[in-house]
């Protein structure tokens, strides 16, 4: 019906509905879309007292001298170290977690886990790390038990052999609990009729788990990993910086720092920005990559093929 | 764009669902009764995950509670109470900078939870409404947000061109637009029946006097658990402080304080024993850097009871439909 109107008579209908999205559109226009065409500063020499109409334009000189860096390669390979370990190590946790909160019967009870599972996620990571700091470090309550048993004390938050494991450990206990929501949204949806049937047929506990629970959750799990994939480049940025300090950059430099680092604090700034060009361009090739993928398996993925 | 996350969404009538609740909270017939082993293993592993995450807010809590002698007697962290004192707070209460901080962090979560919610309800709603002109093209605008941006650098560049630096705004106008939320709020205004809209149409209503009286009175729920998104992020923020705002205490968030004082174990200025700016500066009382991150956690603890029995439906409906 409305295709028939003429676009005058529209905009006057809608001319209310137009401008409440326009305070919407001028924010993201200024820091969303304006950002998007600084990023020419990464084939410049920006200077910041010239702004970017007036910088020396250098091409791709900021990413050769990017790719010829040891320091940019390291941050490489920490981010995507961390990221296989992080895939490795927490991934399969949130799907463990709602399938034993799922078959919790007292509503009450799982509801109390739940609400505690989630609450970490609303922490920010300066607090989430004091937290770890005062349990974990050097002064913590677990070394603070070690000694008091004469054992000798454990120094986690600061080596950076493990860090690795310490960082992963501490997005499970933040994120973890949270990303159940999505996994207990897919179980509950899954129709209790053919466990019944499944059960009339004779199939065991963990024949109904691995034909029925599984099946169910696929989509979800596949949409998951792709998501997951496709974020290998970005494992946290708060987590690292605030880190940094205590175990070293050797360790605790990701692509995500590496820009802020020998971008904004050494005021280089066209390096930096060429960083987060080079990141954000891989990053959409692996989403991209990932998605493909679940279409080959014949899932959704993030979008419908 | 599929709607794989919304899966599970509650279609079905308030009387169905809680039959299906009643039905649940008996094992169903087909279900072979639990072994003792698998329910003890079960029971440990919940109880567990959940003690991870209260125990170390226990400890903390107790410990902010603690008289000097008592944390000396426990060796630091005190883990059963001992002797409990309120004296903590009140240091904390006198100390100038973290009452400063305290009123930064309420002042910016206020005024950017308030800017935020007004753009993106206004924003959701200008967009709700099937057919009217222009929608689609700005929601592919906003959209493609969510997938390509500056990143890092050219943000900060934009802000501080714009003279973002060391000024209030920076700490809220960049980060002000959610586009996740505003699709969230948006595929809830577009459930509203049409029929109200309809027949406050008819009375004569324009869509501000929609929005305002039919819209939001029957989307609290997800109103709320975006609200909540919202300040959550603003309470929690302090990158932007540390990139804008590096160098004036005096408007340092309570984050930041937390940050620096507490993780760091920089003394706090203005604490009977700490002298700031001195890398041997001794750290305040432990009771005294335990009673700060609880100042920081309580609003967050205060909130979240109202909320949290909302927040599935607001992080799954239409979480990524186009």
């Amino acid at each position: 019906m409305s295709a028939r109107l003429s676009w005058r008579v529209r905009l006057r209908r809608d001319k209310s509905l137009l401008l409440m999205t326009v305070p919407t559109v001028v924010l993201l226009l200024l820091f969303n879309y304006a950002p998007l065409f600084g990023l020419v500063t990464a084939f410049q020499n920006y200077d910041p007292l010239v702004g970017v109409w007036h910088s020396d334009w250098v091409g791709f000189d900021q990413f050769t001298q990017l790719f010829g860096d040891p320091l940019f390669w390291e941050s490489m390979k920490n981010t995507l170290y961390l990221s296989f370990v992080q895939l490795v190590l927490f991934f399969p946790i949130p799907i463990a977690l709602a399938l034993l909160l799922n078959s919790v019967l007292s509503e009450r009870t799982r509801n109390f886990i739940q609400s505690v599972l989630y609450l970490p996620h609303f922490f920010s990571w300066v607090l989430a790390l004091t937290i770890f700091q005062q349990m974990l470090g050097g002064a913590g309550v677990v070394n603070q038990l070690l000694r008091q048993h004469g054992i000798g004390t454990w120094d986690i938050m600061t080596n950076p052999h493990t860090f690795a494991l310490l960082v992963t450990s501490q997005a499970i206990w933040k994120e973890a609990g949270w990303g159940i929501i999505v996994f207990l949204a897919a179980l509950s949806a899954i129709n209790t009729e053919l466990y019944e049937a499944a059960a009339a047929d004779g199939a065991g506990r963990w024949r109904r788990m691995w034909h029925i629970t599984l099946p169910g959750l696929r989509g979800v799990i596949m949409l998951m990993l792709v998501l997951r994939l496709g974020n290998a480049l970005s494992v946290g940025f708060e987590q690292f910086l605030i880190q940094r300090l205590a175990v070293g950059h050797d360790a605790a430099d990701v692509l995500d720092t590496f820009s802020f680092y020998y971008g904004i604090a050494t005021g280089n700034y066209s390096y930096g920005a060429a960083a987060g060009l080079f990141k954000s361009v891989v990053s959409l090739l692996l989403i991209w990559g990932a998605n493909r993928l679940a279409h080959a398996f014949g899932e959704d993925g993030l979008y419908r093929k | 764009m599929t709607n794989v996350l919304s899966i599970g969404r509650d279609k079905r009538t308030r009387a169905a669902a809680s039959a299906d609740r009643r039905a649940r909270a008996a094992r169903p017939p087909w279900q072979e009764p639990p072994s003792a082993l698998g329910q003890t293993a079960k029971g440990l592993t919940l109880s567990g995950a959940v003690a991870i995450v209260l125990v170390p807010m226990w400890i903390i809590v107790v410990t902010s509670f603690s008289t000097p002698g008592a944390i000396n007697r426990a060796g630091g962290m005190v883990i059963w109470p001992d002797g409990l004192t309120l004296e903590a707070y009140r240091e904390m209460l006198d100390n100038p900078t973290v009452v400063t901080a305290l009123v930064v962090s309420l002042a910016i979560t206020g005024i950017g939870t308030l800017v935020s919610m007004v753009v993106s309800v206004l924003c959701a709603y200008g967009l709700s409404r099937s057919g009217s002109l222009g929608h689609r093209f700005i929601l592919l605008l906003l959209i493609i947000t969510m997938f390509v941006g500056g990143g890092l650098i050219p943000t900060f560049l934009v802000v501080t061109g714009l003279g973002g630096y060391d000024q209030w705004w920076a700490l809220i106008l960049p980060s002000a637009v959610s586009v996740f939320n505003i699709l969230v709020l948006r595929a809830f205004y577009s459930g509203t029946s049409s029929e109200l809209i309809d027949a406050a149409r008819m009375d004569g209503a324009g869509d501000w006097r929609i929005l305002w009286s039919v819209v939001l009175p029957t989307s609290r729920a997800v109103t709320a658990v975006i609200a909540l998104f919202y300040g959550v992020g603003y309470w929690n923020s302090f990158f932007n402080v540390m990139i804008y705002m590096p160098t004036d205490s005096q408007k340092w968030p309570l984050q930041y304080v937390l940050l620096t004082y507490v993780d760091r174990g920089n003394g706090l200025p203005g604490s009977v024993n700490a002298g700031f700016g001195s890398t041997h500066a001794q750290t305040a009382p432990l009771s005294l850097q335990m009673a700060v991150v609880v100042l920081t956690l309580v609003p967050l603890v205060m909130v979240y009871p109202f909320v949290q029995k909302h927040l599935r439906t607001g992080v799954l409906t239409g979480a990524i439909k186009g």
